[in-house]
Formats: structure tokens, sequence, C-alpha cells
């Protein structure tokens, strides 16, 4: 399929590599995403619980007599307890001064009526801080108490990985899906693309209509192409067995009329020297014209055979045929041609071509043979599809053996008969069209040609 | 016989319709296929002769509407194409037989004899001169009853001693009629082909009379 087309790339990989690219993107973005938002949403739970318990703490703070007193519920830590036993860390002030638990605990003093949320390094750990603040007004004094609550992060870790670990799955099996999915469409949207070449990859050679199968929208330029350059083709190759056919038209009719006239003045004149004259005449006529005829179908044959259309052919059906056809040829001479047909033989080929060969083989053997003779045309199958001429002639002169299917090559014994040198030419290139074999020898005893094909089984 | 020839080039024509009567066949000659369909509506023929390629159509539109009105008249055609292409289309339509110009009379009159020996068997071409029948279609002289099946060449030469009985027939125009005119033919193989004719006359009041330097002649009676 890809003969005499250089292959770059592959649209389909090309296609499919788009998008298995894109989709990863998309999986990484996904898990990126998936992840940070859980992240917020750990956090502000956690910051929740810590607001909770330090607001719990300030509810818990009375004044008396101008003295703060705090009862810290259980309740407050309690809320903080988590599977990995965090550890929890506490600090209240008054108006800036440490009043009781961890004093290392940097708390954010600030004014603000809202509450502060840090990350801190406390004791080799990173913990969150929350600090809330809250007035507190006797009839004389108002105090500010801070509350800071602070949390080590183990837990929150924790959840973090597993979220992680789920996005993380979500995101490959997204990715997996995809790429299943792009191999899908890849091979889908190449479809049209395919069938079309096997359509036209599985047309005979003579096969030059438009593809008119539908195609997807871009494939229509290219198509349209297609059909265009078949067109020509056809329009060009219509032209050449047209020129063919009309060249021999305007060879041989004139031809036609004077070999006619001559044979019928023949009938007429008695003086021996006239008589020859014609004669001469006649046999230049057949010459040129056998020729002129050689020539076309030589032409005809190798143009055929650079592109061989194959059909399934019965040697036998085929042989038949043409024996019938050259039998009123051979009863002039009272030659017999006997069909041998020993078995079947078909093979893939061109009719028109075989029977071109077939008939310039026995053409040979009846100008070559004597009068009341046979000439044998044998088929048979046995590891090659094999059919075999034999005439009584003469046979081919032993020292010209391996020209003879040359171009214009004509035996030394040849003289006196009409030919163009070209019958086992055409028949050699028609035999080596078809990747057989064409050998031609003398019958061992009593002479005689004998031209051999042999094609491979099919 | 009577045979009709459609050929469009008036001395190719003229040439074969001379011949043809010199044969001793009757023949029609129409230069185009509206004159080729005049002729047929008003005859049957024995045989017809078609050229392809037509001023006024193509042979092959002739020949599918010949046979469309369900006639079996044999046809021959007559072309000049290269052989390769058209073989099988004029067989298809309907054609018995096609030879390719330019031809050898002879050729044309074995393709005739064939086709009409297929089609007809052996009663239409019956010649009786003395007590012989001789049907030059079939090939089979009779005598007394009995048949004897000549060979091609001894059926030829008969053919012309019988076409003009008492007429001389010299060596050379006994050869030019049974050989092809490459083949170098000694005088000895016209005597081969006159002495075994005469082996099949004997016991018939038809004999042939050689004339010393002059040829042969068919004597009856």
């Amino acid at each position: 399929m890809a003969s005499g087309a250089t292959i770059r790339g592959s649209l389909r990989t090309r296609l499919m590599l788009l998008l298995i690219g894109s989709s990863a993107i998309l999986a990484i973005i996904l898990f990126v995403l998936v992840r940070s938002f859980a992240v917020q949403i750990a956090q502000q739970s956690q910051d929740r619980i810590l607001l909770a318990s330090a607001t719990s703490i300030l509810e818990a703070a009375t004044v008396r007599n101008g003295e703060v007193e705090i009862d810290i519920p259980y309740s407050a830590f309690a809320m903080l307890n988590t599977k990995n036993d965090d550890r929890v860390f506490y600090k209240i002030e008054q108006d800036g001064v440490f009043l009781s638990g961890y004093e290392g605990l940097i708390s954010s003093s600030g004014e603000t009526d809202s509450p502060m949320f840090k990350m801190e390094e406390f004791n080799g750990n990173v913990v969150r801080v929350v600090s809330e603040s809250r007035r507190l007004s006797d009839d004389q004094t108002t105090q500010t108490l801070v509350a800071s609550v602070a949390q080590t992060r183990d837990s929150l870790a924790d959840t973090l990985q597993d979220i992680s670990r789920t996005a993380g799955i979500l995101g490959f099996g997204f990715f997996v899906l995809a790429t299943a999915l792009s191999l899908w469409s890849a091979a889908y949207a190449i479809r049209p693309l395919n069938r079309m070449a096997n359509t036209v990859a599985r047309r005979g050679p003579q096969d030059l209509r438009a593809v008119t199968q539908s195609v997807p929208k871009e494939m229509g330029p290219l198509v349209g192409a297609l059909n265009r350059l078949m067109g020509r083709l056809g329009a060009s190759l219509t032209q050449s067995e047209d020129f063919i056919a009309e060249a021999a038209h305007r060879v041989r009719t004139p031809l036609a009329t004077v070999r006619s006239h001559a044979e019928a003045t023949l009938q007429r004149v008695n003086k021996e020297e006239n008589r020859s004259a014609l004669r001469a005449m006649i046999r230049a006529i057949d010459e040129s014209s056998r020729a002129a005829g050689q020539l076309l179908d030589h032409a005809m044959v190798t143009f055929r055979a650079d592109q061989i259309a194959t059909e399934n052919v019965d040697l036998g059906d085929l042989c038949g045929e043409i024996v019938d056809r050259l039998r009123p040829l051979a009863d002039m001479k009272d030659i017999e041609i006997a069909l041998d047909v020993r078995g079947p033989a078909k093979i893939n080929g061109d009719p028109i071509l075989l029977q071109n060969a077939v008939r310039n083989l026995i053409d040979n053997a009846l100008k070559y043979s004597p009068a009341e003779s046979e000439i044998t045309l044998a088929l048979w199958t046995d590891d090659k599809v094999r059919l075999e001429v034999r005439d009584q002639g003469p046979g081919f002169p032993k020292d010209q053996i391996e020209q003879l299917p040359h171009r214009f090559t004509r035996g030394s014994n040849a003289k006196g008969t009409i030919g163009s040198g070209l019958g086992l030419t055409i028949a050699q290139d028609v035999v080596t069209a078809h990747k057989g074999e064409m050998v031609i020898s003398n019958a061992a005893e009593g002479g005689g040609a004998c031209v051999n094909f042999s094609f491979a089984l099919q | 016989m009577k045979y009709l020839l459609v050929e469009d080039n008036e001395d190719l024509a003229r040439a074969i319709c001379s011949r043809m009567s010199f044969d001793g066949h009757v023949i029609d000659h129409a230069a185009t296929v509206s004159g080729a369909i005049d002729f047929i509506s008003t005859y049957d023929y024995d045989l017809i002769l078609l050229d392809i390629m037509l001023p006024d159509g193509d042979g092959r539109e002739f020949l599918k509407e010949h046979r469309a009105r369900e006639k079996d008249t044999p046809v021959i055609i007559l072309t000049a194409r290269s052989e390769v292409s058209d073989r099988i289309s004029v067989l298809d339509l309907g054609a018995d037989d096609y030879i390719t110009k330019p031809f050898d009379h002879e050729e044309l009159q074995a393709r005739c004899r064939a086709v009409l020996r297929r089609k007809h068997g052996t009663t239409r071409n019956v010649k009786k001169i003395g007590d012989i029948t001789f049907d030059s279609v079939s090939g089979i002289l009779q005598i007394n009853g009995q048949d004897i099946m000549l060979r091609n060449r001894e059926l030829r030469l008969l053919e012309l001693f019988l076409s003009s009985p008492n007429q001389i027939f010299s060596k050379q125009k006994l050869a030019d009629r049974l050989f092809s005119y490459v083949e170098d033919v000694s005088e000895n193989a016209i005597e081969v082909y006159v002495g075994r004719i005469r082996k099949h006359l004997e016991g018939s009041s038809v004999r042939i009379t050689t004339l010393r330097g002059l040829g042969y002649r068919l004597d009856h009676g």
C-alpha cells in the first residue's frame, strides 16, 4: 500500500498522542484542584474547632472584684480530640500579661475584634494557633482577655494524605479512561480514510470509475483530486487503445483493397511473368499487414501487461475457442489441430493476452507444418499449470533456440514464410507478465517444434 | 449460395464481389447500414459479410438489430481493427466468425464454408453433374449413393473444376487456389491432388482429363 510514497508520521498516532497528552494535562489539573480544595476544607474545619475551643475558654471567664477567674471547661479540650492524639497547647493573657498555659506560645495579641489564625513553630512542632479576645467589664474596670489555642497537625496531615491518594487514583483513572477513548476516537476518525484506501486498492486495474462513496468533508478535496486523476488516466488509456485500433484500420483497409485486386487479377492473367509479379505483390502485402498487425498486437500486449487484469481463466475453454477459430485455416492445409486437455488447467490472468500468446504459437505451427500433418495443443497440471504446442514441422534451428524469443529474430529456416519475428516475443512477454516460463525445444524424434508454457499454481 | 456484402470501401467491395462471382456465388453489395437493412428485409441471404466501420453507423449496431429480429443468418465480420480489442465484442454480439483485413480470399471462403456447415448442415449447396452430387459446404461427394468425405484441398480442387466444367485449368491456376502464395509449390503437388480426385471419381461418369502442356479439364457424360 505504501508503494512509492514516503511515509512520515501517522495521522492516527498524531491524533492519539494529542488526545492522550491533553487528557494527561487535564488529569493533573484535576488532581491539583481536588487536592487544594480538600486542604482548604480540612483547614477550615480545624480552624472552626480551634475557634470554638478558644471561645468556650473565654466564655468561662468571669470578673469578680476586678479579678479574672477562669474555670476552663473540660469540653474546651475534649472537642479537640483526634485519633492521632494531636497535642493541644493554650495560653491565656490579660491585657497582654500572661495568665495561664504555655507562655512560649506566640499569640496574636492584636486589638482587633475578629479572631486570628496563624501557623507557627512551637516546641519543634508545626501548630495552628487561633487567638480570640474578649472584653470583660465589672463596675470599675474593663479587661481584655486573649485566649490562644494551638493544635499539632498530625491528623490533618493524615487526612490530607488520604485525600491526595484518592485524588491521585481519580486522576489516574480519568487518564486511563481518556487514553482508551483516544485510541477509539483516533481509529474512528481515521476509519473513512482507511475505508476509501481499501475500496480503491481492491479495484481491478481497468476500473477507473470515480469514487462515489460518501466521505467526510475534509476528504472531499483529496477524493476530488483522485477522481480527476483517474478520469484523465482513463481518457488517455481509451485514447491509446482507440489509437491502436484506428492505426490498424488505416493501415489494413488499403492493403486489403490492393490484395483483393491482385488476387482477382491473378485469376484472369495467364502470362507466367505477370503471375509471378502478382504473387510477389500479394506476398509483400501479407508481409507488411502481418508486421503491422503484430506490431500493434505487441504494443497492445506491452500496454496491457503493465497493468495485468486478473481473472480466473480456464485455459481449456480458452484453447478450445482458439482452436475453433483457427480450424478453417488449418483445414486449408489439411492440418489437424488436436486439443488434448488432460486435466483442469486454470490460472489467474488476462484472457486477452493469453489468447494472443496461444494464437501466436498455433499460427507459427500452422505456418511451418507440412500439409496433412497434426498440431497438438496439450494442457495439464502437475506441480505447475502447463500448456504445450507441438507440431510436425522442421523444428527450430538448433543453434538459434536461445535468440528466437527476441524481437524481430526469425529462424534461419523461416525464409519463404510470412512473419514478423514478433510472435514468440509476444508469447514470451505475455508469459513473463503472468510470472510464468516459456521453453522452446524440438521434439526428440522426427523434428517438430515444441513450445511449453508453465505457470505457477494459484 | 447467395451472400450479402456490407462494405463501404468500393474498391475492396468490387474486388470481393468479382472474386465471389468467379467462385460461383451470387453476391449483393450494400455500402451503408441502411442499404444493408433494405437488402435483408427483401431477401433471406445464406450469409452476410459485414464490415465494422460504416459511414452511417457501426456494423455492430446492424448486427445487434439483425439478431434482435430473430434472424439466424450467419454473419462473418470483416475487421481491420486490431484483433486483440475487437474480437470479444463482435463474437458477444452474435457474429459467427470474423476475419481480419487484409485476408486471403481462400481463407474467407474457408470460413464461410465452416460457418455455413455449422448453421445449415448439408442441404443448401448441392451440385449435380452426370451421376455425381457434390456438396461443397460439407465436403461430401456422392457417387452411386455412396458418400465420400473429401479433404479440404481435394474439396477446393473439385469445387473449382465443377464451377466450370469443360474449361481448361492450368497447373499454375490450380496451384494458386490450393496453396498460399508464399509456398513454393512444385507441379508434382498438383498432380498428387488431381490423382486423388481421379481416384474418388472412379466408377462415375465424370472424369478429369489431362491436356498435355495446357492443364486439366473436367468432362462428363
